[in-house]
C-alpha cells in the first residue's frame, strides 16, 4: 500500500499560467491551452526557452464528445510546438488535471526527463446543457448507477443527505460555502463568475428595475438563495448557486528536477507531497460522510511531504459542489469529521481565516473546465506562495499550501503538497 | 441456482424476470450487490448467485430536478422531479436505484432509514431497479 514511498529525487515547479475561465464560443480546447502556455512562459523568472521541454502530460477528460476531438496530447504539443516530444493525455475525469501533474512528478523523479510541462484543457459550452450533463455522467458507474437517475449534482446531493442526516448540518450552511467562494473569484481576474452572490442579487435587481419589472425583494444574500426563482434547485439538498459552473479553460504548470531550479527562477515551490488513490462507486463504500480515496490520498501525500494538515497554510480543494469542500476539509484533516459544514459561515475559511481555503474563488466562481481543474488549483498555488496574487493574496507567510482534485464522486482522488523555501 | 455469468447484461435479465440477484463468494461468504466477478473482499472467483429479499432501507437520497436524457423522456421534468436513492439491504449491501412512491416535491419529507422493498419498472427500454416504500 501506498504512504511510505518518497521521491527518487526533488521536484519543483518554476512557472504557472492559466487562461481565463468562461463560456468562449470562438476558441476551442486548443486555442486555450496557448492562452495558458503564454501566460506560463511570461511567469518564469529567468525567461523560457521552450525548446528545453523535454515532454507534455496534459489532463482532458473528454474532447471526444465535448469536441469531437480524440488524441488531445499531440495536437496541444503542436499548438504550442513542442512536437517531437512525448505528449501524454491523462484521463481520470474531473482529476484529469491532478493526475498529470502527478504523471509530470513522476517523469521527473524517475529521472527519465529533467523539464516537463503539464497541462489540462477542456472546453465545455459547445454542448448544450442536457449533452454536458450526460457527457458527465459517463464518469459515474454507467452500468449500475445511470439507471438509477442519478447526474452528478445527484450524487453529490446524496452524499450531502446523508451528512445532513449523521451530523446535522442545513442547506443554509452550504450556501455559506458559495458566498465565500464567490468572495474569492470576486477578486480573480480569470474567474467564470467574478463577483459576490451580493453583487449578482444587486445586478438582478437593478436588471429588473430598467426593465420595469417587478423588483425582487430580498433583504440580503439568505433571501436570493433561499429564492427557488433565483437559485433554483438542481438536485435536493442542492440549489444552482451549490454547482460549480460548465466552463471552458486550459492551465499549465513548468516542473523541472529541483537541482535545476536555478536555471528558471530564484523562488521556485518545491512539490514535496503527492498521493492518488480510486474507490468504487458510491453505494459500494462503507461511509458517504467522506471520500476514502481523498483520504488515502492525503495520506500518502502527508507521508511523502512530512507534513500534517495543521502545517498547510491554505488549499485548494475539488469544490465541484458546496458540499464536496465540506467533505474536503475533513477528509485532508483540515476538521474533523462532522464539523467541516460551519466552517465557511464562522469565517475559518476565508482569506483571512485561519485556514484559507479556495481563495481562487474554487471550481464554484473561478469556474471548472474539468480536465484543467487540476493543474489551475496549481496556479493559484504558485500565486499565493509567491505572494503574486494581489488583492486576494493571504496575508501572513504563506509558505506550504496543498492541492485537492477529485474524479466522478471520488473514484479518483489526488493531493498535492507545495513548499516555498526561499 | 443459476449459471449465469456475473456481468451486468445478466443482471440486468433478472431484473425484467423480477428478481434483485446478488453474488455470494463461495470462498469468504461476501455479498456483492451489484454482483461481481472477482471478490473485493478475498479476491476469490468462485461466486454463487443468491436471490436477496428485496427488503432494505434509505441511506441517501435526492430529488433532482434536471435529469439526464433517459428520464426526461420518461417525463421527469423540473416541475415533475424524480428520487434517486441509495438503499441498503438486509443482506447487507447498498445499491442505486430509483425511489417512487415517495414526494419528490418535498424531498425534506423523505426519511433516511425509511424500510424499502424493491420493485422493477420500464424506463427508456429497459428494467431498471426502483424501490418503493413498504405497504405503499
Amino acid at each position: 500500500m501506498p504512504g511510505t514511498h518518497r521521491l527518487a529525487r526533488g521536484v519543483a515547479v518554476v512557472g504557472a499560467g492559466m487562461s481565463a475561465f468562461g463560456a468562449f464560443a470562438q476558441k476551442s480546447s486548443r486555442d486555450l491551452f496557448v492562452e495558458a502556455f503564454k501566460e506560463l512562459r511570461v511567469s518564469i523568472d529567468k525567461g523560457l526557452d521552450p525548446g528545453v521541454i523535454e515532454s507534455l502530460f496534459v489532463g482532458n477528460f473528454s474532447s471526444e464528445l465535448f469536441e469531437h476531438q480524440g488524441h488531445t496530447a499531440p495536437h496541444l504539443a503542436d499548438a504550442i510546438g513542442l512536437t517531437p516530444r512525448a505528449a501524454t493525455r491523462v484521463e481520470d475525469a474531473c482529476a484529469s488535471g491532478g493526475v498529470a501533474l502527478r504523471q509530470g512528478v513522476m517523469a521527473i523523479a524517475s529521472g527519465l526527463a529533467d523539464v516537463v510541462l503539464v497541462g489540462g484543457a477542456e472546453r465545455m459550452t459547445r454542448l448544450p446543457t442536457a449533452e454536458v450533463t450526460d457527457t458527465l455522467a459517463t464518469a459515474g458507474d454507467t452500468l449500475f448507477e445511470t439507471p438509477a437517475g442519478f447526474t452528478f449534482p445527484g450524487f453529490y446531493a446524496a452524499m450531502a443527505t446523508a451528512y445532513m442526516h449523521q451530523y446535522g448540518m442545513k442547506p443554509e450552511h452550504l450556501m455559506h460555502v458559495a458566498i465565500k467562494n464567490h468572495n474569492n473569484g470576486a477578486v480573480n481576474p480569470k474567474a467564470q463568475f467574478g463577483q459576490t452572490i451580493a453583487d449578482w442579487m444587486q445586478g438582478r435587481i437593478e436588471s429588473a428595475r430598467k426593465k420595469g419589472k417587478p423588483v425582487p425583494a430580498w433583504g440580503d444574500v439568505m433571501d436570493f438563495l433561499h429564492d427557488e426563482a433565483a437559485n433554483p434547485s438542481i438536485a435536493w439538498p442542492l440549489r444552482l448557486f451549490d454547482c460549480s459552473p460548465i466552463t471552458d479553460g486550459a492551465a499549465c504548470l513548468l516542473l523541472v528536477a529541483a537541482e535545476r531550479a536555478g536555471e528558471f527562477t530564484d523562488h521556485p515551490l518545491h512539490l514535496i507531497g503527492s498521493g492518488q488513490a480510486s474507490d468504487a462507486p458510491l453505494h459500494d463504500r462503507a461511509s458517504l460522510t467522506g471520500l476514502r480515496a481523498a483520504q488515502a490520498a492525503a495520506h500518502e501525500a502527508y507521508g511523502m511531504a512530512g507534513v500534517g494538515p495543521a502545517d498547510v497554510r491554505i488549499a485548494e480543494v475539488h469544490d465541484c459542489f458546496t458540499i464536496a469542500e465540506v467533505i474536503a476539509t475533513e477528509d485532508l484533516g483540515f476538521f474533523a469529521p462532522g464539523t467541516g459544514f460551519g466552517m465557511a459561515e464562522d469565517g475559518v475559511t476565508a482569506r483571512d481565516g485561519a485556514k484559507p481555503i479556495n481563495t481562487s474563488g474554487g471550481l464554484k466562481s473561478k469556474g471548472h473546465p474539468v480536465g484543467a481543474s487540476g493543474v489551475a488549483q496549481g496556479v493559484e498555488v504558485w500565486k499565493q506562495l509567491r505572494g503574486e496574487a494581489g488583492a486576494r493574496q493571504v496575508p501572513g507567510d504563506v509558505s506550504l499550501a496543498l492541492t485537492h482534485n477529485v474524479g466522478g464522486t471520488g473514484n479518483t482522488a489526488v493531493v498535492h503538497i507545495f513548499e516555498r523555501r526561499n | 441456482m443459476s449459471d449465469r455469468p456475473f456481468t451486468a447484461a445478466a443482471f440486468d435479465q433478472f431484473l425484467s424476470e423480477g428478481k434483485l440477484m446478488a453474488s455470494r463468494c463461495t470462498s469468504c461468504g461476501a455479498v456483492h450487490l451489484p454482483p461481481r466477478a472477482i471478490c473485493p473482499t478475498c479476491f476469490g472467483e468462485t461466486l454463487t448467485w443468491i436471490e436477496t429479499t428485496g427488503r432494505g432501507a434509505l441511506a441517501a437520497y435526492t430529488a433532482i430536478a434536471i435529469g439526464p436524457a433517459a428520464m426526461q423522456a420518461a417525463g421527469y421534468t423540473r416541475e415533475n422531479p424524480y428520487v434517486s436513492g441509495l438503499v441498503t439491504l438486509e443482506e447487507g449491501p447498498t445499491i442505486s436505484a430509483l425511489i417512487l412512491g415517495v414526494d419528490a416535491r418535498h424531498p425534506e419529507s423523505i426519511r433516511i432509514g425509511q424500510p424499502l422493498v424493491a420493485g422493477y419498472e420500464p424506463i427508456g427500454g429497459r428494467t431498471v431497479l426502483a424501490f418503493r416504500p413498504v405497504g405503499t
